[in-house]
């Protein structure tokens, strides 16, 4: 069914109105319900902490759109914003003053207090498999259009050929 | 690919077994660390050549860990829908990992290690979720078994982690330990006694949560509640155990007395009510799903109450999960439609308390 204000989307949203005692239906697309003053839901993040997140980062990470997109994976806060996931550990440093806000308003705090932990030495290491890695960010560097990066890496993958 | 069940170490449900503290109430006890493995994107941004270099990265770590040691390895990505619906009717897969949520299919690299006690998770929303399960109320064994593991696998794999922030994972709820704990717990008395609603916001007071018997988003059946820690940073992993069973042992003694409650208050009513639970699941010709687990949470409880003897714990937490659909229909070796389930159902459950001595009053 047509919207029937702009004739040009499917209509989503059935809008009953009672105006001196008499009802109209109206079935109107997302666009027009929105004009007249009704929210859907269609616009909220779907994750748990979808309300949460939204609340919080009109306060905190609204700076940080501007902020560089992740280095390593290419992942941008808005992305953060809409998946609730960050997209690798390096998203911890890049998004680190955004994110120390808001992991203290999760658990009331943000220094981990648990068990440290020491990587493995090299050695002990069952793959170094730093070309392959080297390879992988470079694939996703060029996905994501970020060329000086990418012109890093390949030098880097370079030298680690010769 | 099919599956042989009978050859996971235990079947994958020792667990079940009901030999742990307060077995009556608290069906089992799970502990499980996030962990991500350095130098990948996470999982959810992750390529299927990434998943895949996690996994054989594990693959590779297996031999040097001990605590996996007899361990079986499931591509749960090679697997068919209802293997899969099987390994989560058995709590062995979370539904993401087995591609069962809506809109989603099974990812690339999703694969599932299973031990004796401890499991791993592989690709799930993280690279790697380290379980271990015990039955009954058991966080301290559960918990060194899990840690013993994470020490293991944590020295032959270089996992994410922050000085600052601790262990990375992709969703912040889980930074920092990346440790859940949680209790699966039957809470007849406090539903029946309409206690529960205050129990449960207590909880939430406490830093706990609560879900329903599959974990998030799932819905409380049969009166069974998870009961949960809520945050993981800014407290040590004993702080977080030591909390959550410091409470859930106030949540048994606070249905315990509710069971005392309904027994000198309305104990033929409740006597009745149970018996006739009994009398459906021994004699119905067609159960559907939820009415099993309803009439298994009364029978459940009139067992914990012993008005019915002659019936074991353990029995009842087998029925609970190979009564449901995706057992029914591996037991029977064929798709089943709603109607045959609910028949076939009702025909296992028969024969299950059949072969039991016999309930007496």
């Amino acid at each position: 069914m047509l919207c029937e204000n702009c004739r040009e989307n499917d209509a989503v949203v059935n809008l009953t109105t009672i105006k001196d005692n008499v009802v109209t239906q109206q079935h109107l697309c997302e666009k027009c319900a929105a004009a007249k003053g009704v929210e859907t839901s269609v616009t909220m993040p779907k994750h748990p902490l979808g309300d949460f997140l939204q609340a919080v980062q009109q306060k905190s990470l609204v700076g940080a759109d501007d902020a560089p997109a992740c280095h390593f994976c290419g992942a941008s806060a808005r992305d953060f914003r809409t998946t609730g996931r960050l997209g690798c550990a390096r998203c911890y440093g890049a998004f680190e003053r955004s994110l120390r806000e808001l992991l203290r308003r999760l658990h009331g705090n943000s220094r981990h207090t648990g068990r440290r932990y020491e990587p493995p030495a090299p050695e002990l290491l069952e793959r170094a498999g730093s070309v392959a890695q080297l390879r992988e960010r470079l694939r996703r560097a060029i996905d994501s259009e970020q060329f000086e990066l990418a012109a890093e890496l390949r030098d880097r993958l370079r030298a680690v050929d010769t | 690919m099919s599956l042989d069940l009978s050859l996971l170490p235990d079947g994958g449900v020792g667990w079940l077994d009901a030999s742990g503290e307060h077995a009556d109430v608290v069906l089992s006890t799970r502990i499980r660390l996030a962990r991500n493995v350095e130098g990948y994107a996470f999982t959810p941004r992750a390529r299927d050549g990434e998943r895949l270099r996690v996994l054989a990265q594990i693959r590779d770590a297996v031999p040097r860990v001990p605590s996996l040691t007899g361990s079986v390895l499931l591509r749960v990505d090679e697997l068919t829908t209802p293997v899969r619906q099987l390994l989560h009717e058995r709590h062995l897969v979370s539904k993401e990992l087995a591609g069962l949520e809506s809109g989603q299919d099974v990812r690339t690299g999703a694969a599932l290690l299973l031990g004796e006690g401890v499991s791993v998770m592989v690709n799930e929303e993280d690279h790697l979720r380290l379980q271990s399960l015990r039955s009954g109320l058991a966080v301290g064994a559960a918990y060194r078994a899990v840690e013993r593991l994470d020490q293991e696998l944590g020295s032959r794999v270089p996992y994410a982690y922050h000085p600052e922030f601790g262990f990375l994972t992709a969703c912040p709820t889980n930074t920092g330990t990346g440790l859940r704990a949680s209790v699966l717990i039957h809470l007849p008395g406090l539903v029946l006694t309409k206690e529960i609603a205050k129990v449960l916001a207590g909880l939430q007071q406490m830093g706990l949560t609560y879900r329903g018997l599959y974990g998030e988003g799932s819905e409380v059946v049969g009166n069974f509640f998870q009961i949960s820690n809520q945050t993981t940073l800014g407290r040590s992993e004993e702080e977080l155990i030591h909390d959550l069973a410091k409470v859930v042992q106030k949540v048994i003694e606070r249905e315990e007395e509710a069971r005392r409650v309904l027994l000198r208050d309305a104990g033929y009513i409740i006597e009745d009510k149970l018996w006739r639970a009994y009398g459906t699941l021994r004699y119905a010709r067609s159960l559907s799903l939820d009415e099993a687990m309803n009439y298994l949470s009364g029978v459940r409880l009139a067992v914990g109450l012993k008005l019915i003897s002659g019936l074991s714990v353990y029995t009842l937490n087998k029925l609970l999960i190979f009564c449901q659909s995706a057992h029914l229909a591996y037991a029977e070796g064929r798709a089943l439609s709603e109607a045959e389930a609910c028949q076939a159902r009702a025909r296992y459950v028969r024969e299950a308390l059949a072969n039991e001595a016999g309930a007496q009053g």
